[in-house]
C-alpha cells in the first residue's frame, strides 16, 4: 500500500477482504475501537441537537407575540432551561469529544487512545445522562435556567432540579474522563517522527480544550454537589436565609463555565485550522502562533469567570481586574482569526461545502467575538445585561462558531468516516439555508437587547414584536435548513460517490489510510514525509510510485 | 491488552496478530500510571472547590465559625491524622516488599494498611455521632459534614482499592516485582487521600478553633 496521495483511486474489493471493517452491529455496543465510539459521539450528539432544536422552536413560537399565549410561562422556563442544558452538555460538548475521538490517533499515527475502555465508559455515561435529563419532562422539568443561580434554582422545583444536577454530575465526569484519554494521547502516542511542533493544530486545539475541561469541571461538580444539599438536606451554603451566600455559587459556577465557552469552541477552532489549508492549498499561516494562542486562550479563560457577575455586587477593584483578563482574550483570539485570513489570502480555493462552512464560521464567529469585547467593558455590560443582546453574542459564539465549523468537520471528514461522498449541491443548500436562517435569527437580538428587551421571560413589551417575528421566521428557515443537511447524509451514506482514501489532497496522516480506514487504523505504519501543512509543492506531478524516501528528499530540500 | 481495538476475539485477533507481525504494529507502553495522575489532578481541583468555597465564607461571613458553634474536639481528628500519616509509611513497605518479590510482606503491609484506613473511618463516623451540631445547623457545620465527608468516600475508596489489591495477589504471580500498576495505583491514590486529609485538617479543624 503507498502511502502517497493517492486522488482516485479506489477503493478495491479486495481490500475489503483483508481487512476486516466494522459491522453495524458495532455501533450499538460497547466497543473500544475509538473511531466507533467518535461515531457513537457524534449521532448521540445530533439526537440531541434535534431535541434542543425543536424546543427553541417552541419558544420562538411563542416570542412571536408579546403575549404568553402559546405555551403556560412555567413550560416556558422549563423550555428555555432544557434548551441550554441539552444544547450545550449533550449536543456541542460531546460533539467536539466526538472528532476528537475519531481523528486524534489518527492524526498522530496510533492504533487508539491510550485507554481504550475508558474512552467508552466515558461515551456510555452520555446516553443514561441524557435519558435522565429528559426524564425530569415528565414531573416537571428544571426552571431556573442552564445556570442554576440559587436561590432561584432553590424554590423553583426540587426533582427537576436534583434531576438536572446528577445528570450534569453524569455529563462532566464523562467529559472528564474523555479529557485524560486526550492528553494522554496526544502527549505520549505520537508516532515517532513527529514531534510537537508537527502535530496537526486539531490536537494542539483539543489539548488546550482537554486542560480546560480538567480543571474546571470539578468545580462545577463542588458546585452541583454544595446546591444538592442544599436543596435536598436543608442545608444554607447558598441559601441567604441560612447565612449562605448565592455568589459563592456564581463564582464556582463560572469558574467551569466560562472555560467551558472555550471547552465547546477550541476543538473548532482546531477543525477550521485543518480545513481551511486543505481547501486553499496554502500551508497553514502562523503554525505555531495558532498552536500557542490555544493554550494562552486556555489560561486566560481560566482567570475571566466572573466578568458574567459584573451585575452582581462584584467589588470595583475586582471589575476591572476581569474586564482587563477578558479584554486580553481577544488578542489570542484575534491571532487566530488573522492567521485563517491570511491562509486562505490569495489561495487556490476549493469553494466545497466544508471550506464554505468554515468561512460562514470566520465571519459569523468574528461578530460573537467581536460583541464578547464589547461586553467585556463593565459600563456597557452592565447596560446589556440579562437582555437580548447576551443571546444574540452567545449564538454567534455557538451557532456561528461552533455549530458552523462543526458542520465544516462533518463535511470535510464525512468521506473518511463513512467512505463515501457527500453531495455538494444539498451541501450549499445547506450552508445557504444555515448562514441566512442564522443571521435573520440572531442579528436583531442585538437590536432588541439595547432597546431592553428582557431574556428569558415569555411576555414582553408589544413594541418589539416587529423584530421578534422577524426573529422566529428566521428560526423557521433554520429549522428546515436541517432538511437538506438530513437528507443529504442519508443519501450519501447509501448512494453517494465512493470515496478515495485521500479525496481532499490533505497531509495530515489520517488521509493516509482507507476510507473508512481499517480497524487497527494503519495498513502499515505511516509515514511522514511533509509537515501537516506543507501544502502549496506540486503535488499533481508527485508520481504515485515514487519512492517515499526520494519524496522526502524533494520535500526536506524545497523547504531549504 | 491495554491500547487493543480488538474486542471481537476469533478471526479479527488472527488477523491484526498477523498484520502486527507482518508490518510492526506493537503495544504501547503501558500509560495507565500517567493517567491515574491527570485523574488526581481533576480530583484535586474538586476540593480545591470545597475548600475555596469554605474559605470565602470564612472570609465574609462577619463572625466565623457562626456564633453558637461548639468547639470541634480535636482529640480523635488528631489521632486520625497521625493513623492516616502513618498508613501511607506502612503501605509504602508494602510496595518496597513487592519489588522484592515478596508476595507475603505485600499482603502484610497492605493489610495493615487497610485495617488503619478502616480505623480513621471509624474514628469519623464517632465523630459524626457525637458531634454538638448537625449538618444543617449553621454555614460552618454544613462545610464540616460535606468536607469530611467527602474526603470519607475517598478514604473508603482507598481501602477498597486495597481490598482488591489484596485479592488478586492471591492468585499466584499476579503481581511481581515487574508488573504491578495495581499496587502502584493504589498506593499513590492512598498518597493523595492522605494529602487531601492534612490540608483538611487545617482548615477545617485547626484555623477554624
Amino acid at each position: 500500500m503507498s502511502t502517497t496521495l493517492e486522488r482516485n483511486a479506489p477503493i478495491t474489493p479486495t481490500e475489503h477482504n483483508e481487512h476486516p471493517q466494522r459491522k453495524w452491529q458495532d455501533y450499538f455496543g460497547f466497543s473500544t475501537d475509538h473511531k466507533v465510539i467518535g461515531i457513537q459521539y457524534l449521532v448521540t450528539a445530533f439526537f440531541f441537537y434535534f431535541i434542543g432544536g425543536a424546543l427553541a422552536e417552541v419558544m420562538r413560537t411563542e416570542l412571536s407575540t408579546p403575549d404568553p399565549d402559546f405555551v403556560q410561562p412555567e413550560f416556558y422556563n422549563q423550555l428555555l432551561t432544557m434548551h441550554g442544558t441539552i444544547m450545550l452538555f449533550l449536543w456541542i460538548i460531546p460533539a467536539g469529544a466526538a472528532f476528537a475521538n475519531y481523528l486524534i490517533p489518527l492524526m498522530i499515527g496510533a492504533e487508539d487512545m491510550a485507554f481504550p475502555r475508558l474512552n467508552a465508559v466515558a461515551f456510555w455515561m452520555i446516553p443514561p445522562g441524557g435519558i435522565l435529563l429528559m426524564s425530569s419532562f415528565f414531573n416537571g422539568a428544571p426552571q431556573a435556567g442552564w445556570t442554576s443561580y440559587p436561590p432561584l434554582s432553590l424554590v423553583s422545583g426540587k426533582s427537576g432540579e436534583e434531576i438536572w444536577i446528577l445528570s450534569i454530575l453524569i455529563l462532566g465526569t464523562s467529559s472528564m474522563f474523555g479529557a485524560i484519554n486526550f492528553v494522554t494521547t496526544i502527549l505520549l502516542m505520537r508516532m515517532p517522527d513527529m514531534d510537537i511542533h508537527s502535530m496537526p493544530l486539531f490536537c494542539w486545539s483539543m489539548l488546550a480544550t482537554s486542560g480546560l475541561i480538567l480543571l474546571g469541571t470539578p468545580v462545577l461538580g463542588a458546585a452541583l454537589i454544595l446546591l444538592s444539599f442544599d436543596l435536598l438536606a436543608g442545608t444554607a451554603f447558598f441559601n441567604p436565609v441560612g447565612g449562605g451566600d448565592p455568589i459563592v455559587y456564581q463564582h464556582m459556577f463560572w469558574f467551569y463555565s466560562h472555560p467551558a465557552v472555550y471547552i465547546m469552541i477550541l476543538p473548532f477552532f482546531g477543525a477550521v485550522s485543518e480545513i481551511l489549508p486543505v481547501h486553499a492549498r496554502k500551508p497553514i499561516f502562523g503554525y505555531r502562533a495558532i498552536a500557542y494562542s490555544s493554550l494562552a486562550i486556555s489560561f486566560l479563560g481560566l482567570i475571566v469567570w466572573a466578568h458574567h457577575m459584573f451585575s452582581s455586587g462584584t467589588p470595583g477593584w475586582l471589575r476591572m481586574f476581569f474586564m482587563a483578563t477578558t479584554m486580553i482574550i481577544a488578542v489570542p483570539t484575534g491571532i487566530k482569526v488573522f492567521s485563517w485570513c491570511a491562509t486562505i489570502w490569495g489561495g487556490k480555493l476549493s469553494l466545497n461545502s466544508a471550506f464554505i462552512f468554515a468561512v460562514g464560521f470566520l465571519s459569523s464567529f468574528l461578530i460573537g467575538g467581536l460583541s464578547g469585547v464589547m461586553l467585556a467593558s463593565v459600563p456597557f455590560d452592565i447596560h446589556v445585561h440579562d437582555t437580548y443582546f447576551i443571546v444574540a453574542h452567545f449564538h454567534y459564539v455557538l451557532f456561528g462558531g461552533s455549530v458552523f465549523g462543526l458542520f465544516a468537520a462533518v463535511y470535510h471528514w464525512f468521506p473518511k468516516m463513512t467512505g463515501r461522498m457527500v453531495n455538494e449541491t444539498w451541501g450549499r443548500i445547506h450552508f445557504v439555508m444555515t448562514f441566512v436562517g442564522f443571521n435573520i435569527t440572531f442579528l436583531p437580538m442585538h437590536q432588541l437587547g439595547l432597546q431592553g428587551m428582557n431574556r428569558r421571560i415569555a411576555l414582553y413589551d408589544p413594541q418589539f414584536q416587529t423584530l421578534n417575528m422577524v426573529c422566529t421566521i428566521g428560526s423557521y428557515i433554520l429549522a428546515l435548513s436541517t432538511f437538506p443537511f438530513i437528507i443529504n447524509v442519508l443519501w450519501s451514506l447509501y448512494k453517494g460517490e465512493k470515496a478515495a482514501r485521500n479525496p481532499w489532497r490533505a497531509l495530515t496522516l489520517e488521509w493516509q489510510t482507507a476510507s473508512p480506514p481499517i480497524i487497527e487504523n494503519f495498513e502499515e505504519e505511516p509515514v511522514l514525509w511533509a509537515g501537516p501543512y506543507d501544502y502549496g509543492i506540486d503535488t499533481e506531478s508527485i508520481d504515485g510510485d515514487e519512492d517515499v524516501e526520494d519524496m522526502l528528499a524533494t520535500v526536506t530540500a524545497e523547504k531549504g | 491488552m491495554q491500547g487493543s481495538t480488538v474486542d471481537n476475539k476469533s478471526q479479527i485477533a488472527i488477523a491484526s496478530e498477523q498484520e502486527a507481525a507482518a508490518h510492526g504494529h506493537h503495544e504501547h507502553p503501558d500509560y495507565r500510571m500517567i493517567g491515574l495522575y491527570i485523574f488526581l489532578i481533576s480530583d484535586s481541583m474538586t476540593f480545591i472547590g470545597f475548600f475555596a468555597a469554605l474559605l470565602i465564607y470564612r472570609a465574609i461571613v462577619p463572625v466565623w465559625p457562626p456564633a453558637g458553634t461548639p468547639e470541634l474536639e480535636l482529640l480523635i481528628p488528631i489521632i486520625n491524622t497521625a493513623i492516616l500519616v502513618t498508613s501511607s509509611f506502612v503501605m509504602h513497605k508494602g510496595q518496597t516488599a513487592l519489588k522484592n518479590d515478596d508476595i507475603k510482606g505485600l499482603q502484610t503491609w497492605f493489610g495493615i494498611t487497610a485495617a488503619m484506613g478502616a480505623v480513621f473511618i471509624f474514628g469519623q463516623g464517632y465523630e459524626y455521632f457525637h458531634a454538638e451540631f448537625g449538618l444543617t445547623t449553621n454555614l460552618f457545620s454544613s462545610c464540616f459534614f460535606v468536607l469530611t465527608g467527602f474526603h470519607g468516600l475517598h478514604v473508603i475508596t482507598g481501602v477498597l482499592l486495597i481490598l482488591c489489591v489484596l485479592w488478586r495477589s492471591r492468585e499466584e504471580g499476579h503481581y511481581s516485582s515487574s508488573s504491578h500498576f495495581g499496587v502502584e495505583a493504589a498506593e499513590i491514590y492512598w498518597h493523595f487521600v492522605d494529602v487531601i486529609w492534612l490540608v483538611l485538617f487545617v482548615l477545617v479543624y485547626l484555623i477554624n478553633n
